[in-house]
């Protein structure tokens, strides 16, 4: 059943591809082929792969259960939180948070995981910032 | 004689202080990575990449340090296999049958010495064989044009899904996904706008690192959170090394084992969409054939049994270098991985890298010859120190690696839009991989569908509209008859393939090799 539902969102994607490579505008510069072929063959294949899957669908794959579903759709949260944080308030202080939920949520005490977070920020710090001079995202108060 | 010159032109070029250093980090932390389970040579690599980039090291340093941690990961995933019975990476899987055995009869430090230096074996024999078989590919593919080369394109992904895919609807899909995400901003040849959507992020496209590190190694994380289990793991630490240097009697007994395992390893590497994990496995059942037909000491620890399938791996990750190298069509993971070094670095891979950047391709390859002697050492006298690296639990690692991922690619794009982008793939990564659509065409889809596109317009141009130039040589026929053979093979041999090779390990997940 998985892959039917995955075969029927794949064949929207192909139909929403070609879809998008038809309204492609020419530029002034052309050649024979034009932008638009291989767009469309792409889709095509998008198209004729999600039928299949559609007709002959593998085996369930294992999902996870609701909790575990939950899981990792609160650390995607976070993920995205923490991306869009970092330059708010800086790498040091994003990454102890992000570090210490993740390592709390793969079964850490909420202590050590917060030690962890310190650590793992302060230490990629140290190393990528101080010593090998990456640029890292700056905070108001400048780290 | 050419070819030593220019081979001693690259040790020129790779003992300098600086390559040296890099070499020898490159190698530690391969090994490291290797070792580690959870942390592959794909995914290592990947992880790598935006940090060497944001170093601003150039074409052969990067090159260098990142090869040396594909060369490294291959040696170090064989020591979780000896020690904890879990591979570090695919390619070790078959290590885990015979070494495992060998470490609970108290001969760990035995396996581990013995399988560095068939490790060590493979790999030297098999840069030997990329220094005489690439310069003779490079000569086949300057014949190429830009016809054959969308042929060739074409049969990287009929046979990326490899001898072992199952569904060759789902390699074929997650090409199609990567080379759509490809087409994503200004077309190369008349600068119009595609699937942008007026998005100002989407004019330059999306960055294949983005994709590459969220794909590899963010899902890698979601996989973790999603299979971990909250009650601790058996806690008991790896077992007692013992000896570390084997036997020379036992030493001499593997001596064909390990010649019949390079030997395998190097052509499965060769081939397009084999890789390591296909030439340990060759290995190891060959091995299995020939010396043990009935079956009573192989699985029980027999040494010959870890010399085979290591010498193969390693010597199949050194044979995958050569079409990546000669032709810039990879045909594994790793090696996909690689390739994005080269497009960022903006260097064209194929029979040009060869004439134009001499100096890159011999100088990674001297790169090689000098790393493995460094592996070799780090590998047997030192693996003490690898082995104790094993003890930082997952739960600790896993997040490191995300956030060293972050790392990398706000570095070098300095964009929160590129790291939620990144999120992105991470979660698609997952979800992709529960449902058994390989991740390794989608990286190649995404690397090659720009080239492959512009090959295909190139060779309509010159034909004047004509599609039947697509057939029109004799060598694009002969590359459509091997695109259609892989595509259409596996359909009829992949399952026994794939039920042989998984009745022979555990159900682990990975992402390739």
């Amino acid at each position: 059943m998985s892959d039917r539902i995955f075969g029927g969102f794949g064949l929207l994607l192909a139909i929403f591809y070609i879809w998008a490579a038809s309204i492609i505008k020419d530029s002034f510069m052309v050649d024979v082929v034009g932008p638009r072929a291989f767009p469309y063959m792409v889709g095509t294949v998008l198209a004729v792969c999600s039928i299949y899957f559609i007709f002959r669908p593998d085996n369930e794959p294992a999902w996870p259960t609701f909790r575990k579903f939950t899981e990792i759709l609160f650390a995607t949260a976070v993920m995205l939180l923490y991306a869009w944080m970092l330059p708010e308030v800086g790498f040091l202080i994003s990454t102890v948070f992000a570090t210490a939920y993740l390592t709390w949520r793969l079964g850490t005490q909420p202590l050590w995981a917060l030690v962890t977070g310190v650590a793992t920020s302060g230490g990629i710090y140290i190393v990528f910032h101080l010593i090998l001079g990456l640029s890292l995202a700056k905070g108001p108060l400048g780290f | 004689m050419e070819i030593l010159s220019l081979l001693g032109d690259g040790f020129a070029v790779a003992l300098t202080p600086q390559n040296l250093f890099l070499a020898l980090m490159g190698c530690f932390l391969g090994t490291l990575m290797g070792a580690l389970p959870g942390l592959g040579p794909a995914n290592g690599v990947a992880i790598l990449i935006p940090i060497a980039f944001s170093l601003g090291l150039g074409p052969t340093p990067s090159l260098i340090l990142l090869t040396s941690v594909y060369y490294g990961a291959m040696y170090g995933g064989r020591i979780s296999s000896i020690l904890l019975n879990i591979p570090g990476d695919e390619p070790a899987m078959m290590t885990c049958l015979d070494g495992y055995p060998m470490a609970l009869q108290g001969k760990a430090g035995e396996a581990l010495s013995l399988s560095g230096i068939a490790s060590f074996v493979g790999a030297f024999v098999a840069t030997c064989g990329l220094v005489v078989l690439a310069p003779q590919l490079v000569k086949i593919a300057l014949l190429f044009g830009p016809a054959e080369y969308f042929v060739l394109f074409t049969v990287a992904f009929a046979t990326l899904g490899g001898i072992t895919s199952t569904n060759q609807a789902k390699s074929a899909f997650a090409a199609a996904l990567g080379l759509g995400i490809a087409m994503i901003g200004s077309d190369s040849q008349t600068g119009s706008q595609r699937f942008t959507f007026d998005h100002i992020h989407l004019y330059d496209g999306i960055d294949f690192l983005i994709a590459i590190v969220g794909l590899f190694a963010l899902s890698e994380v979601f996989i973790f959170l999603e299979q971990h289990n909250s009650s601790a793991a058996a806690k008991s630490g790896p077992p007692k090394i013992g000896r570390i240097l084997p036997d020379f009697k036992i030493l001499k007994r593997c001596v064909p084992s390990i010649t019949r395992g390079t030997a395998l390893g190097f052509f499965a590497g060769v081939l397009p969409g084999a890789g390591a994990s296909l030439g340990s496995f060759l290995a190891y059942s060959l091995e299995k054939q020939t010396v043990d037909r009935k079956g009573e000491t192989f699985g029980k620890g027999d040494p010959r049994g870890v010399a085979a399938p290591e010498a193969g791996n390693n010597a199949a990750s050194g044979g995958a270098l050569v079409p990546m190298l000669a032709l810039g069509v990879p045909g594994s993971g790793t090696t996909a991985v690689l390739l994005a070094v080269l497009l960022q670095l903006n260097i064209t891979p194929g029979p040009l890298l060869f004439t134009k950047n001499p100096d890159v391709v011999w100088g990674l390859i001297a790169a090689l010859f000098i790393g493995n002697f460094m592996l070799l050492a780090m590998n047997i006298p030192l693996v003490g120190l690898f082995t104790r690296v094993l003890l930082v639990p997952t739960r600790i690692l896993m997040p490191v690696v995300a956030m060293i991922s972050f790392v990398g690619i706000y570095s070098i794009t300095g964009s929160t839009f590129d790291v939620m982008l990144m999120v992105g793939f991470g979660v698609a990564g997952w979800v992709l991989r529960k449902l058994e659509i390989p991740l390794v065409p989608v990286i190649l889809g995404i690397l090659l569908g720009n080239q492959m596109e512009v090959n295909l317009r190139r060779a309509m141009t010159i034909s004047d509209g004509d599609w039947s130039t697509l057939v029109g040589s004799p060598l694009a026929i002969i590359l459509w008859i091997i695109a259609i053979a892989g595509f259409v093979l596996p359909m009829f041999y992949g399952r026994r393939m794939k039920a042989r090779m998984e009745a022979s390990r555990n159900e682990d997940e990975f992402i390739g090799d």
